[in-house]
C-alpha cells in the first residue's frame, strides 16, 4: 500500500502526540522522584536521591515490596505448572468440550477485577474460613495462569506434534520426550509467560484488596493507602517510579525473547 | 557416492534371515466417519524397497503412520518380523521414520540430533558419538556436526534426518515423502543416493510418495493406493505395463484409455484398453498398418512442446482422444507448431494394447 505525503505527515504527528500523552506523565514521575524539593513542586528544585533513600529506609515500603515479590513468585509458579499442563492438553489433544475449557481458562482475565475479587472473597470467607496470604496467591493465580497458558499454547501449536513424534520414533518414552524435546522448545515461551504473569501480579490492586488477609500489604496497596498523605507523597512517587522500571524490564525481556525466537526457531 | 555403512551392514547380517519384515493384515483406519484405510493386506520382504504410491488422501501416509505406531488401526494387525506390534507404542518398535518435513530438533546441533535415538536408549557416550559420526559420514555430513538444523540447506537437513534414523540400525526405515520439499535437481540426485544407500545397508525401506516417476525409478515393488485401498501391487514394470484398474493406468503414466465402444470398433476387442503414449507413432496424412501394427486416423488438437519430447493430443475419428509422445530427435518447435489441426494416423504395435480392469 502506498500512502500520500500529506497522510504520512498527519499520521506521524498523531503518533507522536499519542506517544507523548502516554510517556510524559511517566517521565514526570521518574524525574520527580529525584526532586530535591520538600513538596514535589514543578519545576524540580534540583537533583537529589533523598526520597529514594527515604523510600528504601521506609519499613512499610520494604515490607510491601517483599510481600509483592513473594506473592508474584508464588502465583507465577502455580500459573507455570497449571498453565503449561493446560496448554499441552488443549494444544495436543482433541476432546469433547475443548473450546469451552479453553474459554473457561481465559475468562478470568476478561472478567472485571472487581467481580473476580468479590466472587473469590465470598468463597474464601464462606468456605475457607477467611482471607490469608494463601487465598491471595490463589486469587492472583487465576489471572496469571491465563498469560502463561496463552504463551504456552501458541508455542505448542507452532511446534506441532512432529518433533515429539520424531522423538518417540527414535525410542524416547513420554517423559524423555518432555525433558529432551518439548520442554526445551517451550522454555522461552514459558519464561515470557512467567515474566508477564509476575508483572500482572506485581501491580494488581483490585482483586488484591478483596482477597488479601488482614495486615497483608502489597506494594500497590501501600501506594493506595499512602497516596493522599501529604508527607508521604514524595515516597509514593519514588515507589511509582520504581514500579515503572520494574514493569518495563519484563516487557523488554519478553520482546527480546520473541525476536530471538523468530531468528532462531524457538531456542532460548 | 555414499560411504559404506559398515555398522548397519554388520547388524543386519547378525540378525540372520527373516523373510517378512512387515505384514499388514486386513488393516483398517477410520477418522470419525471417514474411512482412511480399508482392507489393506501387505507383506514386505526383508531388504525390500517398497513404495506406497497414491494421490493425497489415498491413505498411504496413514498406513505408514500405523506401521510407525503414531496411529492405532481401527481393526487389523501389524506384524514386524513376525511379531504382532499392533498395540506396541512407537518407542518400542524396531522401525524409524524419516519425516516429510524432517522434524529435526531445532534446539540441538546436528550431532546431538543424530545421537538422540542412542541417548534415550542409554547407549554409552563414547559408542553413540562414534556411531553418530559414522552415520554422518555415510551421508557426507561429517563436518556439519556442530551446526544447528536452521543453518543447513533442505538437502542437508534431509540427510541429517536419514542419518538420525539409520544410526539406530532399525529393521525397517519408513520414509514419508522425504524428497517432496526438495527442488527437482536435488530430488533426482537424492533418489539415486537413497537407492544406493538402501542397497548398501540392506534395510527394508517403505517409501511414501505421490510422484509416480519417483516410485518407478526407486522401488522393488509398488503398492498403488486408491481411496484407502491397495489398487495394485507389483514391480514397476508390472504396474506400468499391466495396470489392473483404470485408476492405476491413469495415475502411473498417462492413461490413454479406450472406452468399451471405441475399443470394440478400433481394436475389435471387448472391455477397456489402454496404449501408453510413448508406444504410439504419429504419421502425417494417411498410412496403412503393416504386420502386427494398428492404425487409427484422427486430427491433432494440441501440440505441447516439453523440451526433450513433444506431446500430441489427437482426437480420433473413432471417438477417443489419445496422447502420443515423440522424441524431439529431428523436429523443431516451429515445425511442431504447424502440425496443430492436421490429419494424422496414429500407429502402434498391437502387443502394446493393454487390457485395463
Amino acid at each position: 500500500m502506498t500512502t500520500g505525503r500529506g497522510t504520512k505527515v498527519a499520521l506521524s504527528i498523531f503518533a507522536v502526540i499519542a506517544f507523548l500523552f502516554v510517556y510524559i506523565p511517566l517521565a514526570v514521575v521518574l524525574i520527580n522522584s529525584f526532586n530535591a524539593g520538600e513538596t514535589l513542586s514543578w519545576p524540580p528544585q534540583g537533583f537529589s536521591v533523598r526520597w529514594w533513600e527515604a523510600a528504601v529506609s521506609n519499613e512499610g515500603v520494604r515490607e510491601a515490596l517483599v510481600t509483592s515479590v513473594v506473592l508474584g513468585i508464588c502465583a507465577t509458579a502455580v500459573a507455570l505448572v497449571l498453565g503449561t499442563l493446560a496448554a499441552l492438553a488443549l494444544g495436543r489433544y482433541n476432546f469433547f468440550g475443548r473450546d469451552s475449557v479453553s474459554l473457561l481458562i481465559i475468562l478470568p482475565i476478561a472478567l472485571p477485577g472487581i467481580v473476580t475479587g468479590i466472587a473469590l472473597n465470598n468463597v474464601f470467607t464462606t468456605f475457607l474460613g477467611g482471607l490469608t496470604f494463601f487465598t491471595l496467591i490463589v486469587a492472583h493465580s487465576t489471572f496469571c495462569i491465563v498469560v502463561v497458558y496463552n504463551n504456552a499454547l501458541a508455542r505448542v501449536r507452532r511446534l506441532g506434534g512432529n518433533v515429539e513424534e520424531a522423538s518417540a520414533d527414535l525410542g524416547a518414552r513420554g517423559w524423555q520426550t518432555f525433558v529432551h524435546v518439548t520442554f526445551p522448545l517451550m522454555r522461552s515461551a514459558l519464561a515470557a509467560g512467567a515474566l508477564l504473569a509476575f508483572g500482572l501480579s506485581f501491580d494488581e490492586i483490585i482483586v488484591t484488596t478483596f482477597t488479601a488477609g488482614p495486615g497483608i500489604t502489597t506494594l500497590p496497596i501501600w501506594i493506595y493507602q499512602n497516596l493522599f498523605r501529604p508527607n508521604q507523597a514524595p515516597i509514593v512517587n519514588v515507589v511509582a517510579a520504581f514500579l515503572v522500571i520494574v514493569s518495563i524490564l519484563p516487557i523488554y525481556i519478553v520482546q527480546r525473547f520473541s525476536s530471538a525466537d523468530e531468528r532462531g526457531g524457538g531456542v532460548m | 557416492m555414499l560411504a559404506p555403512f559398515s555398522g548397519v551392514l554388520r547388524t543386519v547380517s547378525e540378525r540372520g534371515h527373516v523373510s517378512t519384515a512387515i505384514r499388514l493384515t486386513n488393516l483398517r483406519k477410520e477418522f470419525g466417519d471417514v474411512v482412511a484405510v480399508d482392507s489393506v493386506d501387505l507383506d514386505v520382504a526383508d531388504g525390500e524397497f517398497l513404495t506406497l504410491l497414491g494421490p493425497s488422501g489415498s491413505g498411504k501416509t496413514t498406513v505408514l503412520r500405523m506401521i510407525a505406531g503414531f496411529e492405532q488401526p481401527t481393526s487389523g494387525t501389524i506384524e514386524l518380523a513376525g511379531v504382532d506390534v499392533t498395540q506396541v507404542p512407537p518407542y518400542s518398535r524396531d522401525v524409524n521414520t524419516v519425516f516429510q518435513d524432517y522434524a529435526l530438533f531445532p534446539h540441538m546441533d546436528v550431532l546431538s540430533n543424530v545421537e538422540y535415538g542412542l541417548k534415550v536408549k542409554k547407549v554409552s557416550k563414547a559408542e553413540r558419538r562414534q556411531r553418530a559420526e559414522e552415520a554422518l559420514a555415510a551421508v557426507r555430513l561429517e563436518d556439519y556436526g556442530a551446526r544447528k538444523p536452521s543453518q543447513l540447506s533442505g538437502g542437508q537437513r534431509q540427510r541429517v534426518a536419514l542419518a538420525r534414523a539409520l544410526v539406530n540400525r532399525p529393521r525397517v526405515l519408513l520414509l514419508d515423502e522425504p524428497l517432496g520439499a526438495l527442488d527437482l535437481k536435488l530430488r533426482e540426485q537424492m533418489q539415486v543416493e537413497l537407492k544406493e544407500l538402501q542397497r548398501a545397508v540392506g534395510i527394508t525401506f517403505v517409501f511414501v510418495t505421490h510422484d509416480q516417476e519417483e516410485a518407478l525409478t526407486m522401488s522393488d515393488r509398488i503398492a498403488v493406493f486408491d481411496a484407502g485401498r491397495i489398487a495394485q501391487i507389483g514391480t514397476p514394470v508390472e504396474i506400468y505395463e499391466h495396470p489392473k484398474t483404470p485408476f492405476v493406468a491413469g495415475f502411473v503414466g498417462v492413461s490413454n484409455l479406450l472406452e468399451a465402444g471405441v475399443a470394440a470398433s478400433l481394436l475389435g476387442r471387448e472391455g477397456l484398453w489402454s496404449v501408453r503414449p510413448e508406444k504410439i507413432r504419429v504419421l502425417l496424412g494417411t498410412a496403412s498398418p503393416e504386420g502386427s501394427e494398428r492404425a487409427a486416423a484422427g486430427v491433432i488438437r494440441e501440440v505441447v512442446y516439453v523440451g526433450m519430447s513433444t506431446r500430441f493430443i489427437v482426437d480420433l475419428d473413432a471417438g477417443a482422444t489419445l496422447i502420443a509422445v515423440q522424441q524431439n530427435s529431428h523436429a523443431t518447435s516451429s515445425e511442431l507448431g504447424a502440425m496443430r489441426g492436421q490429419r494424422v494416423t496414429l500407429m502402434w504395435n498391437t502387443e502394446h494394447e493393454i487390457p485395463v480392469g
